[in-house]
């Protein structure tokens, strides 16, 4: 790790930032609740940042028609400092909080930031049930493999082989391809970038936050603390040169529906070897949102 | 898909009908908007005439989710939305509910959890009925929180007390667990609904037209003699933020001691200076009384007619039956203990008799029978038997 480190160049940091320089994003973010928990360099700040930018640039839905929600978990403070309506569920519920807001108030747009463990451990049940309901929500994971607030345990995520707290021997069960679950479940979009790909990333919330319906966008994030240091994967900037590596462009015409080719590789000592990145499905003819089909349900006939 | 007839919202009028209908009608004049539940004898019944009636009376949803978890998450969900919500339930479901309802607690979110007890622990006896959740109702979840339950015991309690939940719930920013036994669900008897402006329905508290929503503090109860904060709702600008971390009055999570105690203070202290809001209890010739029956539910209704044939022979008895159960009465036990002696009938191992020694400060008779029967009126009446002096 400690030649890994010697590679980067720092000469670009800024040391002391003048007083006046703002966030680019600062009328987003909620000042009272900064500075965040996150360690320097942690990729859940990379992907508020480009969530917010999507607000800004590629959304078409007001913002004050947007709400966010997050579980527990590192990811899931990130409500917290967003400045837009927003709550903080309990471990894994933070998609049927949202659906509930969702149902009762149509008109608002839940966007769920959470992280791997949250919603995929704790919360997969809710999570397929809102995709096969096509609830009209953007589901946005960031998957940095591990359980980061509690110290680093191995999550459903971990690659096998990976050394954690709780796998000193490294990783023996197989882990989960996100992407794939939520495909199978019945997301109508779905996409998955790492945070080296901050613009597509930016441009993909974008699209997610557009679509009619359950969108769903996975986020291969760098937890250099937990994973990367009991890894050997190096700092914070060397695990994002190692996305840059590993990550392979594939589209809907490449993955057809063999969704099994978007399957992460990992191998021991060299970290991630193959990422496949891209949108992944864009139902064309996008099927009635789910709150929009209560609602003509429930219409009285004339 | 789609409904056919718009239904009346209130029924008035008497009907010959069992408790889990008379518990939506309730919540139905309350002005519920949302329902989600999972399926769970004895409150099936509940799930199945909500689906039927709600969307027919221009509700925004009724139906069922995929567990019990997301239902109590998705009504917290909706209640920051602005909508009155209810869940219903029974044991099994009661205890997934927990951590959900321990969320609403701390966040204030205002809702009905309706529990059908039956027999347990684990799956026990689905069918049957049971008075075993008073302690979970109160201390069920984690941590430390003043819980709200009210407990009918007839068919038309269930109707009055879903209302009186509903109001109690709206404007304490409080869930409120109404309590009822698996008899009291299912039985048949007579009720009456009155007319639609006769049943008071209280909503909540928001914050006046003319705030400045920049500056708006959501958990800020300054000026606020009740010390319920208003409550903003998601989508009217006011930016909002909840949390179940223990919160500043922007909402926003800081993990300090004196916050932390200040915060659960408030909450208790919430209910102390609103108890006038609480259903009063149902007393039954209790002030000459040397020997005091405690009871609640069905088993209560055993006790009366105990009560009923004691007074016939010539005992001074009396029947006490607290409809709020949680927060406790202790003001009345402690009365009630300085004059008479107590006996506590249950469809428990025992759990009201718990707080009622504490507060009797003496030790009480336990009369109890579990397996989905309450304790026949002849064994009541042997206990008051053996207290009455001679």
């Amino acid at each position: 790790m400690a030649e890994k480190s010697k590679e980067i160049d720092k000469s670009s940091i800024i040391k002391r930032p003048p007083m006046d320089l703002n966030h680019p994003q600062e009328t987003l973010l909620r000042k009272k609740a900064i500075p965040t928990i996150y360690c320097p360099g942690c990729g859940i700040g990379t992907t508020i940042h480009a969530f917010l930018e999507a607000l800004t640039k590629y959304s078409k839905i007001p913002q004050d028609q947007i709400f966010v929600v997050s579980g527990i978990g590192c990811t899931g403070r990130a409500s917290g400092y967003i400045n837009l309506d927003g709550f903080h569920a309990i471990h894994g519920r933070a998609i049927p909080f949202a659906s509930g807001v969702d149902i009762a108030k149509p008109s608002l747009k839940p966007v769920v930031i959470s992280g791997d463990g949250d919603l995929f451990s704790i919360g997969l049940g809710h999570l397929a049930h809102a995709a096969r309901r096509n609830t009209d929500m953007t589901v946005i994971c960031i998957n940095n493999a591990i359980y980061g607030l509690t110290g680093g345990q191995d999550a459903p995520t971990t690659p096998v082989g990976a050394k954690t707290r709780s796998t000193p021997y490294g990783k023996i069960s197989f882990p989960f391809n996100l992407s794939h679950i939520t495909i199978a479940n019945g997301a109508t979009f779905c996409a998955r970038y790492t945070v080296y790909e901050f613009v597509q990333l930016s441009k993909a919330i974008g699209r997610a936050i557009n679509h009619q319906g359950f969108s769903f966008i996975e986020v291969i994030s760098n937890c250099h603390v937990n994973f990367g240091r009991r890894n050997d994967l190096g700092d914070s900037i060397a695990m994002r040169q190692m996305f840059k590596k590993a990550r392979v462009r594939m589209n809907e015409e490449d993955i057809g529906f063999n969704w099994h080719k978007t399957d992460i590789e990992y191998e021991v000592g060299k970290g991630f070897t193959k990422i496949p990145t891209g949108v992944f499905l864009n139902e064309k003819d996008e099927p009635e949102e789910f709150s929009e089909r209560i609602t003509d349900a429930y219409e009285f006939k004339k | 898909m789609v409904v056919e007839k718009q239904q009346q919202k209130v029924l008035t009028g008497t009907y010959f009908k069992n408790g889990n209908w008379a518990i939506i009608e309730g919540a139905i004049a309350s002005g519920i908007a949302e329902f989600f539940a999972y399926p769970i004898s004895p409150a099936s019944e509940i799930v199945e005439y909500v689906t039927y009636r709600l969307p027919a009376v221009g509700g925004k949803a009724a139906f069922i989710v995929e567990d019990e978890i997301a239902s109590i998450n998705m009504c917290i969900g909706a209640s920051w939305a602005g909508s009155k919500v209810l869940t219903a339930t029974s044991g099994p479901g009661f205890s997934l509910k927990q951590e959900g309802l321990g969320l609403a607690y701390m966040t204030e979110t205002p809702l009905v959890c309706v529990n059908i007890m039956r027999g347990g622990p684990s799956t026990g006896l689905p069918t049957f009925s049971a008075q075993g959740d008073y302690m979970q109702a109160q201390f069920g979840s984690h941590g430390d929180y003043p819980a709200i339950a009210l407990t009918p015991w007839s068919v038309q309690e269930c109707f009055d007390l879903t209302i009186e939940a509903f109001n109690i719930s709206e404007q304490l920013r409080s869930p409120v667990i109404l309590l009822a036994d698996g008899e009291v669900g299912r039985m048949m008897e007579e009720i009456t609904i009155p007319d639609e402006k006769d049943i008071k329905v209280i909503n909540r508290k928001q914050p006046p037209k003319n705030t400045d929503k920049s500056k708006f503090r959501q958990y800020d109860v300054s000026g606020q003699d009740d010390l319920v904060p208003p409550m903003a709702h998601f989508g009217e600008g006011y930016k909002i933020f909840g949390t179940g971390l223990t919160h500043t009055e922007d909402g926003l999570p800081k993990l300090d001691e004196d916050l932390h105690i200040e915060l659960i203070t408030r909450l208790y202290k919430k209910l102390e200076v609103n108890k006038h809001l609480f259903p009063e209890p149902y007393t039954y010739e209790i002030d000459d009384a040397e020997v005091v029956v405690i009871a609640t539910g069905i088993t209560a209704r055993a006790c009366l007619q105990a009560v009923i044939d004691a007074r016939d022979q010539g005992m001074k008895v009396g029947l006490y039956r607290p409809i709020t159960v949680w927060p406790f009465p202790k003001e009345d036990i402690e009365k009630i203990a300085q004059k008479a002696e107590i006996i506590v009938a249950e469809m428990s191992m025992g759990q009201l008799i718990w707080p009622v020694e504490r507060f009797a400060k003496k030790k009480c008779t336990l009369v109890r029978r579990i397996g989905g029967t309450p304790p026949e009126p002849k064994k009541i009446l042997d206990a008051v038997r053996k207290l009455v002096k001679k």
